[in-house]
């Protein structure tokens, strides 16, 4: 039968990159993941010193005090590449399209107490803020970090930030039948009042810090590992006994992220603690201090979310399951 | 009944406010990079985003684009559609494509992260992350199509690796590079304005229109996935001049001169695509000297028309580089063919058809100065003397292209022209008066140059021998030379069912074994 097409050249001629050959053997086929993210990053020959720090190459290894022999040691469990990482979020975002329409068009909010409402006014929306300044520390990771395995990531995460800020934003729009008085309220809470201040304080010490990952650690694990269970596993699951349920709905996008999150911090602190002792050491010296700070820093907002007599065993919780769930990565503190 | 807002409220809405306004630290401190090149921004809040895209709009949009592209590319390994080709000389675009085009796109990705970070103003600094993300898309999906081609051709296999070492990889390389280590506002003209903006099409069109016309439709739909992004970048790129220009009026010549200076770096990497596009593409849509004509003297002028009400003109030299486009191509493709054994893909005598092309395309300049060149190394060719240069090349300083281009605006095209600069007692070479111009302005950036030569010579690149450096480079014995009698060749044959004396055992056809 068909000769002609027996006698074509089809067969490849190699199975893989160079590049991912080197990680995954000459004839194991690598998969997109790896052939999106390994050593794509320029490594070596650079041309110039950068005017914005003309003591460090372009893409320099040194711009933290963790050390690892191989930056690629460490791959994300989820394996997102570009478009496995949107494909994921279309799909949330879609779900989250569908609750903001459910609950405008059937009121849901109008059942909502007055006092669950001033909660979330309070609680709930100038993290618009926090999301922002979590965002900025994320594209400096993405800037002068280290490899691309956690360089993109810490791209998708900012850009994840800028998302969840806008969709507080959405909420406050919600409350106010589309005025701005939540927002603007907000924003002048976040400059102005007491309880936010030494969030913000600290925040703006995270972005003054020279070392990436210690940004990374204060940042992604720690602040995150405070706030977001506060927030989100805690505040707002309690509002729905008090008739606030609809937040649920509102903030599933936020809830369902940190439990996606963690996977992929997990693996980085897991990968970058076994690494070496002095690295472990870095990594849990980083966390205690940030813990310390920040166990303060978010006290204030458990009072407002928990009131007074609740919000130090909150925060004494949270601390715990962060702590623990460091242990496991191999970070005592 | 809650009140109505339109897109652009609703937009201005969600971002509302989200500036940080620092109180603690400095704002010099935070925002380290904002202010050391001199650019004045009186306010921020005047910067109205163009696109008004929200970020789960661009989930949704992006998701989509690529649930299409991802399936073209799916199909199109599955059917081993690179059978469908025009030729598999075509091929070599693509080398060039992802040796030095594709680690351009990331560095694009980091790079306008770093002006995600330092960027004060809460509409450019998303704008900035916006495109960092889709920079790191074009990376990503460039490599998954070419993976296909990787698997079938020659000369792919390692372009990051290659990028960070071969000598005619560091003319793009060093182009970005120099963009990165500028200050922000330095690196958002030059990659959004100079390269997206001004000269873009001068690159979509041979790739892109080059895919179309030579049948590697996978190539052509992620140039298209992509072109959808860079409508976004384009805008940013014109906004943001603007939007400078606008705040204060000391920034003007500031801007100037980086739109002189990246004008310039970019049309040199250009002149590289302007070889591919005239001598590699089987089928070719236009010739870079029309290309240059619409998309650059016509378009370009009409554009700086309109921005010479806030005080800009043309950048210097472009009436250089509109005389040069008679002979660039054919320059840089003669050194090219001259080294094509240290290169990680092919190169070739254009054969009549191409010539006649070619002398129609370039009236004034083709069939007097660079046929008979041609046709010199054919004979030589012919005769077992094939034409090559066994030195070393001496490069520019600036650009880093080997000293070819010639004195065209003086009326002299055979006199190839030096350019030459002192610095801390040491001279300097460039290829021209724009890239002496770029050096003297900043000798003591361009100093630092990792000219590939120079590394040669000082041991810095596997060894002295070609053997040894081309090893370093990763390259292979059969990634590079004289197309004809290429494994390239032999393969395109076999796979088209035709063998050669070259061909393995494995692809002579069934019945020829049937025969014997
Ligand atoms: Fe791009
Ligand atoms: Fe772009
Ligand atoms: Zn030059």
């Amino acid at each position: 039968m068909s000769l002609n097409i027996a006698a074509k050249e089809v067969k490849p001629l190699r199975t893989n990159f160079g590049y991912t050959a080197r990680r995954v053997g000459e004839n194991k086929p690598a998969s997109r993941y790896q052939e999106a993210v390994y050593d794509i990053q320029p490594t070596c020959n650079f041309h110039y010193p950068p005017s914005w720090e003309p003591d460090k190459m372009l893409f320099d290894a040194s711009r933290t005090a963790i050390v690892m022999q191989d930056w690629y040691s460490f791959t994300d469990p989820r394996q997102y590449y570009y478009t496995t990482y949107v494909a994921a979020r279309a799909k949330q975002q879609e779900v989250m399209d569908s609750n903001f329409e459910l609950i405008e068009k059937r009121n849901l909010l109008q059942g909502v107490p007055a006092a669950v409402l001033q909660q979330i006014r309070e609680v709930l929306i100038p993290l618009r803020h926090l999301e922002y300044g979590a965002n900025m520390n994320n594209q400096d990771i993405c800037d002068r970090g280290y490899g691309t395995t956690i360089t993109s990531l810490a791209s998708f995460n900012g850009f994840d930030r800028i998302g969840m800020a806008q969709y507080l934003s959405r909420i406050a729009l919600l409350l106010d039948e589309n005025e701005e008085t939540t927002l603007l309220a907000a924003k002048t809470a976040w400059l102005d009042a007491p309880v936010w201040q030494p969030l913000r304080h600290a925040m703006e010490d995270t972005f003054v810090l020279d070392d990436w990952f210690e940004i990374m650690v204060a940042q992604n694990i720690v602040l995150d590992g405070l706030i977001y269970p506060l927030v989100y596993e805690r505040f707002i699951p309690a509002l729905t006994a008090q008739g606030g349920g609809t937040f649920l709905m509102l903030t599933q996008f936020m809830n369902e992220w940190y439990g996606e999150t963690v996977r992929w911090t997990n693996q980085l602190m897991k990968v970058t603690a076994a690494e070496s002792p002095a690295n472990a050491e870095l990594l849990s010296a980083w966390t205690s201090q940030w813990v310390a700070r920040l166990e303060q820093a978010v006290l204030p907002l458990a009072q407002l979310a928990f009131g007074e007599n609740a919000a130090a065993q909150q925060v004494a919780e949270v601390k715990q399951e962060l702590l623990a769930r460091l242990a496991k990565q191999g970070i005592k503190v | 009944m809650a009140k109505k807002l339109n897109m652009r409220k609703r937009y201005e809405l969600l971002t509302r406010g989200l500036g940080w306004e620092p109180t603690y630290q400095s704002k010099e401190k935070v925002f380290s990079n904002e202010s050391y090149e001199g650019i004045k921004i009186t306010d921020w809040s005047k910067w109205e985003d163009p696109f008004r895209l929200t970020i789960d709009a661009y989930w949704k949009y992006q998701a989509e684009k690529d649930k299409k592209l991802y399936a073209v590319m799916d199909s199109f390994a599955q059917n081993n559609a690179h059978l469908n080709l025009a030729d598999a000389t075509y091929v070599n675009a693509l080398k060039l494509f992802i040796q030095g085009v594709t680690p351009l796109e990331y560095q694009a990705h980091r790079g306008f992260a770093r002006l995600a970070r330092q960027f004060s103003g809460e509409g450019a600094q998303i704008a900035c992350q916006m495109q960092s993300l889709d920079e790191l898309r074009h990376t990503q999906t460039q490599i998954h199509t070419i993976s296909h081609y990787n698997k079938h051709f020659n000369g792919m296999h390692d372009p990051f690796h290659m990028h960070d070492r071969v000598w005619y990889l560091s003319v793009p390389k060093s182009y970005f590079d120099d963009a990165k280590s500028a200050g922000p506002f330095e690196f958002i003209t030059s990659v959004s304005f100079a390269f997206e903006y001004l000269l873009t099409n001068l690159l979509f069109v041979p790739f892109m229109s080059g895919a179309a016309f030579n049948g590697d439709m996978a190539t052509v739909t992620f140039g298209f996935s992509a072109q959808s992004d860079e409508s976004r970048h384009m805008t940013l790129g014109l906004e943001l001049i603007k939007f400078l220009l606008e705040q204060h009026e000391d920034n003007i010549p500031i801007v100037q001169g980086w739109i002189d200076k990246h004008f310039w770096r970019a049309y040199r990497v250009l002149a590289l695509v302007s070889a591919m596009q005239d001598y590699m593409l089987p089928e070719s849509p236009m010739s870079w000297k029309e290309a240059w004509e619409i998309y650059f003297v016509e378009n370009a002028g009409a554009l700086f028309n309109d921005l010479a009400r806030y005080g800009l003109r043309m950048p210097k030299y472009h009436e250089q580089a509109t005389a040069e486009a008679e002979h660039l191509s054919h320059q840089v493709w003669g050194t090219l063919y001259n080294y094509a054994h240290a290169a990680s893909m092919h190169f070739w005598l254009p054969d009549e058809k191409k010539m006649d092309w070619l002398s129609e395309k370039y009236p004034n300049t083709f069939d007097k100065y660079y046929r008979p060149r041609y046709e010199m190394w054919a004979q030589m060719a012919k005769e077992g003397k094939r034409f090559q240069n066994g030195g070393l090349p001496q490069l520019c300083q600036v650009c880093q292209v080997p000293m070819l281009f010639t004195e065209v605006s003086k009326d002299d095209p055979m006199q190839i022209s030096y350019r030459s600069s002192e610095f801390n007692g040491e001279k300097f070479h460039t290829c021209s008066d724009g890239c002496k111009d770029i050096f003297d302005h900043e000798p003591e950036k361009y100093v630092h140059a990792w000219l590939p030569v120079h590394q040669i010579f000082q041991g810095n690149c596997g060894g002295a021998a070609i053997p040894d450096i081309l090893n370093w480079y990763h390259f292979k014995p059969e990634d590079g030379g004289d197309y004809a009698g290429s494994a390239d060749e032999t393969r395109w044959k076999a796979m088209h069912g035709e063998t050669t004396g070259a061909a393995s055992s494995d692809t002579e056809s069934a019945e020829e074994k049937a025969a014997a």
